[in-house]
């Protein structure tokens, strides 16, 4: 009974926080103060991520509930006091065979919409776009290699360079820029050590591996500022290379890419990738 | 078993004194003793790094450390200390050493002189380990900071001062050390049985031992081909791990991984076998489904040499390959599942007494869950994209080894203290030090999970601001557990200035292991006349 109390009381708590937490600033592509579960979904991955894992919480908080139920009852029926003579039981096969076989049973209700996340998330679909992003030691380039010969580093922006309300460590001076609604194929690769590009609201995380290319997709349903950090420790700054993605009117995307062809262009001084590796070698 | 010899100190003189006993030592309760004070070293040192790292996160911004390069290097210490200079050292040096001869009625390792090499190797490798922390790493920046998996290029081209190169030559002689010792204990518990003591008679803990040293001999030369591939890599001019020479970064990932899995068994597995004499010696009834236990260690055992790319599920590998990982990792739910409910069945039934190992047992229990149940979730790879390098896997893994390895430490610690030292540590003491441990843990590493989920990337020094409640909760945390370890060190001096006797088996008739039936401490020499086991 007290255990029943407890656990409502526990629960009630849980959801007073999530409904204190949960709007108070609350930015769609960002973390909010107190957050605890996944960050708001803005493309139909991270909607299917979000709602496998609320499907797997459920599943594992009642598998540790049963745990911690179990211990509660050995600890109050069969501690010294209340039973001074143990048993001598020693083997039961048929709760043995139980408790294997179960298991199997609730992991394979698991694996069938594991898989089909999985599928999803690995089929990549005919794109729209394609957008490629290049890690370096610390900021990330972008690319659009079907809209023409530009690319762009993007930094983040540092104390004093922000705006009103941009997040600190997460706010870049260029952003990557897509259409809403649109298929992004996103390819990745790294030009000196590993980093990962990520952005949570979209459920996308992926290696940028030297020597390869990695590829991943997404679709962005809202328009908004979308962001993420590089999630594999690169080095000194690793903590200092965010990710934002901005989500745009395809008419603001066009607009942006012809602007962009003439900003970023490569017949302007060196070409970017030119003035990255320039970068790297003094080191 | 009642044709034990005690041995009544008559050999006591034919040893060396002083300084000698240890340094030259071949007796293995003497090493065990060394290999318990350096894990302690160890533990000291890596929880005083965890501290730092914790000060540091408690508010967002710079505080303590002007880069986050030093920030890096404290996280990989951390990790490199706490496995190879604390758990290990503990669970296989310390209490193996120690209790597998006296539970399998030997009078020593097989190789008492190999066992001193096993132990000695150890302060060399973390001198190489200290040195590597005060030498150039990161360019114009000392010590390694590239995570205890030390990923190429980062620790190739990210870092090309000799830090690295120290650190893995103190790998190098770290696993000598346990692979001498795995031999060791392979051959003890292979050939040095007391007559009637079959495989499928030994204590659980020998068992979890015999499983752990196995994987030690398979996984640590594959960590040691590795490492010295990113050796020739970096001094040689080898390009395995280079793309512009033909090589590729991922293969030092899948040769890491392929020891690193089987590594977190090496550091859990001894764990379950101390989680399993105690629970049975405090429900006092004998272990529940004994076989079912020790072939469920072999099962997690062998199954954790398949499961290594669920560490790497974001690196771009195919769906089939990551569909197959997805299902073999999920398949040690199984084994690990037959043990808990197998412990909980022990005790259903029993007449349990809530002494301070036990207390640390069943708090391994329920936290080991827990643990575990978030490990289900990451395995599967498509929730994983968005927790892979969060805090949700910070949470993850301390669940299993910080507050699951680390307890059943302390745990194995009460439990034979008693023993060891012939001294009963203070029970008041002792549940301080388990309350305060076990609201502290849950305190720092609960509110990771929330972190992570909410996009906290692991190995940063400064976050995002939104990131700033949980993460100060979580530092309070780590201030409770920090004064429940020196509560912890305030009851070993306790224990050894109060000298109350604690007789050869305190714990009563459900201690039914051989080590209950010696002296406490045990003779110098144990089993002059071996025991006979029916």
């Amino acid at each position: 009974m007290s255990l029943l109390n407890r656990m409502t009381l526990l629960a009630m708590m849980i959801i007073a926080m999530l409904g204190a937490g949960e709007p108070a600033l609350a930015g769609l592509g960002q973390p909010s103060p107190w957050q605890l579960g996944l960050q708001e979904s803005a493309s139909p991955v991270m909607t299917d991520i979000i709602w496998f894992h609320d499907f797997l919480l459920y599943i594992i908080t009642a598998i540790a509930g049963f745990v911690l139920a179990l211990l509660i009852v050995v600890m109050v029926r069969f501690n010294a006091r209340a039973n001074p003579i143990p048993w001598r039981t020693t083997h039961n096969t048929l709760i043995e065979i139980a408790w294997t076989i179960i298991p199997i049973m609730i992991l394979m209700f698991i694996a069938v919409p594991s898989f089909k996340l999985l599928f999803l998330q690995l089929n990549v679909p005919a794109a729209d776009l394609t957008v490629k992003a290049t890690g370096k030691q610390w900021y990330w380039s972008y690319s659009y290699p079907d809209n023409g010969e530009f690319e762009f580093d993007s930094l983040m922006l540092k104390d004093g360079e922000r705006k009103e309300g941009q997040p600190r460590l997460l706010a870049v001076d260029n952003e990557m820029v897509v259409p809403v609604n649109k298929i992004v194929h996103v390819i990745t690769t790294g030009s000196d050590v590993i980093h990962s590009f990520a952005v949570p609201s979209f459920g996308i995380k992926i290696d940028a591996v030297p020597g390869r290319i990695n590829e991943t997709w997404f679709t962005a349903t809202k328009e908004g500022i979308y962001y993420g950090q590089c999630s594999e420790l690169c080095g000194k700054d690793h903590a200092f290379m965010p990710i934002a993605v901005r989500v745009v009117s395809e008419q603001a995307f066009s607009a942006w890419i012809e602007d962009a062809k003439k900003k970023y262009a490569r017949n302007e001084g060196l070409p970017s990738t030119a003035v990255a590796s320039a970068q790297r070698l003094p080191q | 078993m009642d044709t034990i010899a005690k041995a009544h100190g008559e050999d006591q003189h034919d040893h060396p004194h002083g300084w000698r006993r240890y340094l030259y030592s071949t007796n293995h309760k003497d090493i065990g003793t060394m290999y318990l004070a350096f894990a302690l070293l160890g533990g000291l040192v890596g929880g005083v790094l965890s501290i730092g790292m914790r000060l540091e996160l408690m508010h967002p911004g710079l505080q303590f450390f002007h880069d986050s390069h030093m920030f890096n290097v404290f996280t990989t210490a951390h990790g490199l200390i706490m496995i190879f200079f604390m758990v290990m050292p503990a669970m296989i040096g310390g209490f193996g050493n120690w209790m597998v001869p006296l539970m399998i009625g030997a009078p020593d390792m097989a190789f008492p002189r190999m066992n001193n090499i096993s132990f000695w190797l150890l302060p060399a490798s973390f001198t190489l380990l200290i040195i590597s922390l005060f030498v150039e790493g990161e360019p114009g920046a000392p010590g390694v900071a590239a995570g205890w998996t030390i990923y190429a290029p980062l620790s190739t081209t990210g870092h090309p001062g000799p830090a690295v190169d120290f650190a893995i030559l103190s790998l190098h002689l770290a696993g000598a050390s346990s692979i001498l010792g795995a031999i060791n204990f392979i051959t003890t518990i292979f050939n040095m049985r007391a007559p009637g003591m079959t495989m499928h008679k030994m204590p659980l803990f020998v068992w979890s031992q015999l499983v752990t040293v196995f994987l030690i001999l398979l996984a640590m030369p594959v960590l040691a081909g590795a490492i010295t591939m990113l050796l020739t890599d970096r001094n040689f001019g080898t390009t395995f791990f280079t793309p512009s020479g033909g090589g590729d970064p991922l293969l030092f990932q899948h040769l890491f991984w392929f020891f690193g899995h089987p590594e977190v068994y090496i550091l859990i597995v001894p764990g379950f076998g101390m989680v399993s004499q105690i629970v049975a010696t405090f429900a006092r009834k004998p272990v529940f489904g004994y076989l079912g236990m020790a072939y469920a260690m072999v099962a997690i055992g062998g199954i954790g040499f398949v499961v290594w790319a669920h560490h790497m599920y974001t690196v771009g590998m195919s769906t089939a390959v990551q569909a197959y990982f997805v299902v073999a990792t999920m398949v040690i739910a199984v084994p690990t599942g037959v043990k808990i409910f197998s412990w909980v069945a022990t005790m259903w039934g029993g007449s349990l007494e809530f002494k301070t190992p036990m207390l640390w047992a069943i708090g391994f229990i329920f936290l080991f869950t827990v643990g575990g149940v978030t490990g289900v979730v990451l395995a599967n790879a498509g929730v994983d994209r968005s927790l892979q390098d969060t805090y949700y896997v910070v949470a993850h893994f301390h669940y299993v080894l910080s507050l699951g390895a680390v307890f059943t430490i302390f745990a194995g610690w009460y439990y034979w203290f008693p023993k060891m030292s012939g001294y009963m540590y203070s029970e008041p003491i002792g549940k301080l030090h388990f309350w305060l441990t076990f609201i502290g843990v849950n305190i720092v590493f609960f509110p990771q999970h929330f972190l992570g989920l909410s996009g906290m990337p692991r190995r940063i020094a400064d976050y995002p601001d939104a990131f700033a409640g949980w993460n100060l909760v979580s530092s309070i945390g780590s201030y409770i557990s920090g004064v429940g370890a020196l509560v912890f060190f305030f009851g070993v001096a306790h224990a050894f200035m109060r000298k109350q006797r604690a007789g050869d088996n305190p714990w009563g008739a459900g201690a039914t292991t051989l080590e209950w039936t010696l002296p406490s401490p045990p003779p110098f020499h144990q089993y002059n006349e071996l025991p006979l086991i029916k």
